[in-house]
């Protein structure tokens, strides 16, 4: 055992390390409180407090989260919300991202007159307020046949997706020597051929990057979902909304707490999985921007 | 033939994006721009009104709370988020031996949507069984804390929910930054007798400029487009207490039918994001070129 000395460093890593614990706890705090609250029947929500662990754990809460909750005026709990934003994310982000390859790939490597404008041009719809776009594009859904279904919602994810992922493709294939593109040039491969051979094999970490990136923004969407959704097609997120928002008979907190956990685990696995392709994603999109 | 395709791949490949970024975007900003011009209400129409909607808009009491609301939101948003990133960054910067597991619990409310954090805040600040409740249940009776249906409280609720949610995004992007200062800079520094505060006040604060300026115009971006976060943890209220424009922009667009009204609000909140970022762009392309 080494002497633990009071000197000045000690009591200043001491200090450091208390500030950072309490700080953890602090950021866990709301996690730690929906969970035991979804643990907890109402009773003991009233009688208790936040922090109090549940005496008698019950998994009612999430039963009743997961499939007979009322969302407004039906009553099939979260289950069908979260299958609808599964049938959204999952085409949204696939074709986002492939559209984003071949785009950052052309932007990057095959550059032409114009190709910088154009990429300035898209990267201002990063930026955008969606605001400005939310009328025309009801307008446009209606004019498709696409108002209020989950192919309206995918498309409008992809149109607004692309300008992200063409972003981070973009700004990764830069960093690829141009040089093999020019010799594979020499021995008479194409556009497609070079990609296929020189530049898919590289890419693994950016399509982590950009499919986890894509996952979260769609899965946690909600402006979109509300706007373009109709009754039995909106996304988790409104559905969640509706359910805290909508009072039959007593407000049973422990339910809204195991709703809201049910439609965050996503995208939490998501980040305790590939936690650092995840951060990669958010300095990437906003650093390098 | 063949030879014209293949040289013009990159362009055939861009042009589905081309068109649909032209029409999406800038065709769309245009029409709402339009729209802002007219006396729409339920249904888009095209009798041009001049300014109309802009006077109306900015005579609106509650487009003022809206406003007024989103500039304390901003401020003190990305002050508190701002300090609060960049200490735990300094702190977690000193050779922290959990850093990986510190970090990582920073950083997990990043992954969640703003509705769920509403939704647990909501329930966190409940003026009856919420922190009131806790407070009292540890001994600190009378303790009140009723922000959630306070008028003017309730705005600050909002900005709580918004740094515990991305203030350890902003830690991580100063631990990026302080990760790339270069170790001889500060070794110096050392040798030349600097505390540590002067270290990190003369030596690399200055250093972290970049990190700065990129960390204010994301957050005030998630500032400026939340929207999500006051329907979840207010709806607004009470009344329209906590509304921000987003939130003004939606209600009178989607129901009230004011749609004319609401492209204008939508059109300021696109001058306002403008205002940010142009400056930004303009300076990142100007450090790029030298």
């Amino acid at each position: 055992m080494n002497s633990f000395k009071l000197t000045k460093y000690n009591i200043g890593r001491t200090f450091i390390y208390l500030i950072l614990i309490f700080f953890a706890f602090i950021y866990l705090a709301p996690l730690y409180v929906m969970f035991t609250t979804s643990l907890k029947d109402i009773e003991e929500i009233r009688s208790g407090n936040l922090m109090a662990l549940p005496i008698d754990p019950t998994f009612y809460a999430w039963k009743k989260a997961w499939s007979s909750a009322c969302t407004g005026s039906d009553c099939n709990g979260l289950a069908p919300y979260f299958w609808n934003s599964v049938r959204i994310v999952f085409p949204a982000v696939i074709i986002s991202t492939i559209v984003g390859a071949f785009n950052g790939y052309s932007l990057a490597k095959w550059k032409f007159k114009g190709s910088e404008f154009l990429f300035g041009a898209l990267l201002f719809g990063c930026f955008i307020p969606f605001q400005v776009i939310l009328l025309p594009m009801a307008k446009l859904l209606g004019m498709l046949g696409l108002a209020n279904t989950v192919t309206g919602l995918v498309l409008v994810h992809v149109i607004y997706g692309v300008a992200f992922t063409t972003l981070f493709f973009r700004n990764y294939y830069v960093g690829i020597p141009t040089e093999l593109v020019r010799a594979a040039k020499l021995d008479g491969a194409g556009f497609f051929a070079i990609f296929r051979h020189i530049f898919i094999p590289l890419s693994t970490p950016i399509f982590v990057v950009t499919i986890i990136w894509q996952f979260t923004q769609i899965w946690n969407d909600f402006l979109f979902g509300v706007v373009y959704s109709g009754s039995g097609t909106q996304p988790i997120t409104v559905a969640l909304n509706n359910l805290v928002n909508t009072s039959v008979g007593g407000k049973e907190y422990n339910v809204d707490m195991a709703a809201a956990i049910i439609a965050a685990l996503p995208t939490l696995a998501v980040y305790v999985i590939a936690g650092k392709y995840f951060v990669r994603g958010l300095t990437a999109g906003a650093v390098k921007g | 033939m063949l030879n014209f395709l293949e040289k013009n791949l990159p362009k055939i490949v861009l042009a589905p994006t081309t068109i649909v970024m032209v029409i999406c975007m800038y065709g769309f900003i245009v029409w709402t721009g339009l729209l802002s011009l007219t006396k729409s209400r339920m249904m888009p129409q095209w009798d041009f009104v001049g300014l109309d909607q802009y006077r109306r808009l900015f005579a609106n009491p509650r487009w003022d709370v809206a406003v007024d609301n989103l500039f304390i939101f901003l401020i003190l948003f990305i002050v508190i988020a701002l300090v609060l990133g960049l200490l735990l960054a300094i702190f977690l910067d000193q050779k922290i031996r959990v850093e990986g597991a510190i970090r990582t619990i920073y950083l997990y409310p990043m992954a969640i949507s703003f509705i769920v954090t509403g939704t647990a805040w909501k329930w966190i600040l409940n003026p009856g069984l919420g922190i009131e409740k806790l407070m009292n249940d540890w001994g600190f009776v009378g303790f009140e804390f009723r922000w959630l249906v306070e008028q003017d409280m309730a705005i600050y609720t909002i900005v709580i929910a918004a740094v515990w949610q991305s203030s350890g995004f902003v830690m991580a992007l100063f631990l990026a930054g302080l990760r790339g200062v270069d170790e001889n800079l500060t070794k110096a520094a050392r040798i030349d007798g600097a505390s540590t505060i002067q270290l990190y006040w003369h030596v690399i604060l200055p250093l972290m400029r970049p990190v700065f300026f990129s960390a204010i115009v994301i957050l005030t971006h998630i500032a400026i487009k939340s929207f999500d976060l006051v329907q979840a943890l207010t709806g607004g209220g009470p009344g329209y207490a906590s509304d921000l424009p987003a939130n003004f922009m939606y209600t009178f667009t989607f129901n009230r039918a004011q749609i004319g009204l609401g492209a204008s609000s939508a059109m300021i909140m696109l001058f306002g994001v403008l205002a940010i970022l142009i400056p930004y762009l303009y300076s990142e392309l100007r450090e790029k070129k030298s």
